[in-house]
């Protein structure tokens, strides 16, 4: 928080508000700085439901039965949904859907780098909504009182479609880890690929996260990275627990007297390398995005000439009738 | 040419998630008439039989107060508490009003 002789009349009012919470909604008046914070967050977060489709259309066609697949689809077509609604959010800020589309198509835009990770067995499809949703849900619950209206709004929406993902997920963990050898072996697979992403997702660690203090002044953010971290983490070892399943850390432990888990150190070296790009699926998440787009241009431009096409006919019909 | 120009206009989507019920807005999306903003809102915004009645409306055609103005442009309600039942006393034998 920037200190009070450096605040504006408007800034210290702004505060206040925030302060007593208010919420602040698109036309109010807002620090620059908040808007920014807040356009960047939010079109990471929409490029993230975005890019979060990907590795699960992977699976779409080889799921084991018809009833998976319809829920897979469900799934997948609620997080285009997320998409939808969290880059309104941002639009409402000044931000351009188009600019935001192109930079996420050039590569330019950031979003959540567990997507950067391939699913290789069905077994990951299960995986990704048990542990991929549910720290995604860990951190979209608090965002529901974020001091935006407009996010807010969208994260309340986002946050009761998504505890379906979870179970979803949970419950192809729940068959595989109660089937024959090999299909427990293969869930086993799976969170040993993918709980230590999962468990990075929080961010870095408090001493390190270049952002969180603002936001936390600004209500943007109500809990750090390492408390939403800890949260997760209590919740989701006794459900490994229940299915049967090894979380992959030696060092994991129950501390008695703080009623937590204690995990080893993260590799925060590998999280950086995915975030910057050296990630198994980087390329091709990009590639399918540009094909996705590019083969949608008929698509679009079909839409737009047959709105032209209509309206043209309104207008004459409306000249002929007068 | 920006390709902001291109853009699809915006729409406003409101939800009457049932009979008796007010239109509550639920947010937006883009679309290039009112008939694809209707389609897309259905698909969107009532997923899970969230409605039963879904009005779109052009953002541009939408007017807006300014927030700036809060108080001058609500004030005049502020001094009349003559509008309000707790202004008028009752005697106390007096029930059900
Ligand atoms: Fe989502
Ligand atoms: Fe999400
Ligand atoms: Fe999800």
């Amino acid at each position: 928080m920037s200190n009070a002789s450096s605040q504006s009349a408007e800034e210290a009012r702004f505060q206040a508000r925030i302060d007593a919470e208010d919420k602040i909604e698109p036309k109010d008046w807002m620090p620059e700085a908040y808007r920014r914070t807040l356009i960047r967050q939010i079109s990471q977060h929409a490029h993230s439901e975005y890019v979060g489709m990907l590795p699960e259309g992977n699976w779409l066609t080889r799921a084991p039965t018809l009833r998976r697949k319809a829920a897979l689809m469900a799934k997948i077509q609620d997080e285009a949904g997320h998409g939808l609604y969290l880059y309104s959010a941002a639009e409402t800020l000044g931000a351009s859907r188009d600019e935001m589309y192109r930079d996420l198509l050039s590569g330019k835009a950031k979003y959540s780098s567990i997507f950067n990770y391939p699913t290789l067995t069905w077994a990951d499809i299960g995986a990704i909504g048990w542990l991929v949703d549910g720290a995604a849900i860990t951190n979209q619950v608090p965002l529901c009182r974020c001091s935006f209206g407009p996010y807010a709004r969208a994260m309340v929406r986002v946050c009761k479609e998504e505890s379906f993902h979870q179970r979803q997920g949970f419950q192809i963990m729940l068959s595989l880890a109660h089937g024959e050898p090999e299909q427990k072996a293969m869930a086993q697979d799976a969170l040993n690929r993918w709980w230590w992403p999962s468990i990075a997702m929080f961010g870095p660690p408090d001493g390190e996260s270049k952002h969180s203090a603002q936001s936390m002044a600004w209500k943007i953010k109500r809990h750090s990275n390492d408390e939403l971290r800890q949260r997760f983490v209590d919740m989701t070892v006794p459900q490994a627990d229940f299915l049967g399943l090894r979380i992959p850390d030696d060092d994991l432990k129950f501390n008695a007297d703080t009623g937590h888990y204690e995990t080893g150190p993260i590799d925060w070296d590998d999280f950086w390398a995915v975030v910057n790009g050296e990630g198994q699926c980087n390329t091709d998440r990009l590639a399918a995005r540009q094909k996705a787009h590019d083969e949608g241009a008929w698509v679009r431009d079909a839409a737009t000439a047959y709105a032209a096409k209509r309206a043209a006919r309104k207008a004459a019909e409306r000249i002929a009738a007068e | 040419m920006s390709q902001h120009e291109t853009e699809w206009p915006l729409w406003e989507v409101f939800i009457r998630a049932r009979g008796g019920l007010d239109h509550r807005h639920c947010g937006s999306l883009r679309a290039p008439d009112a008939e694809m903003a209707l389609m897309n809102a259905r698909d969107a915004y009532t997923r899970r039989g969230e409605g039963h009645s879904i009005w779109v409306v052009k953002a541009s055609d939408i007017v807006a107060s300014n927030p700036d103005d809060k108080g001058s442009f609500y004030d005049p309600a502020d001094d009349k508490v003559y509008r309000h039942p707790s202004f008028y006393q009752l005697p106390d034998e007096v029930d059900h009003m």
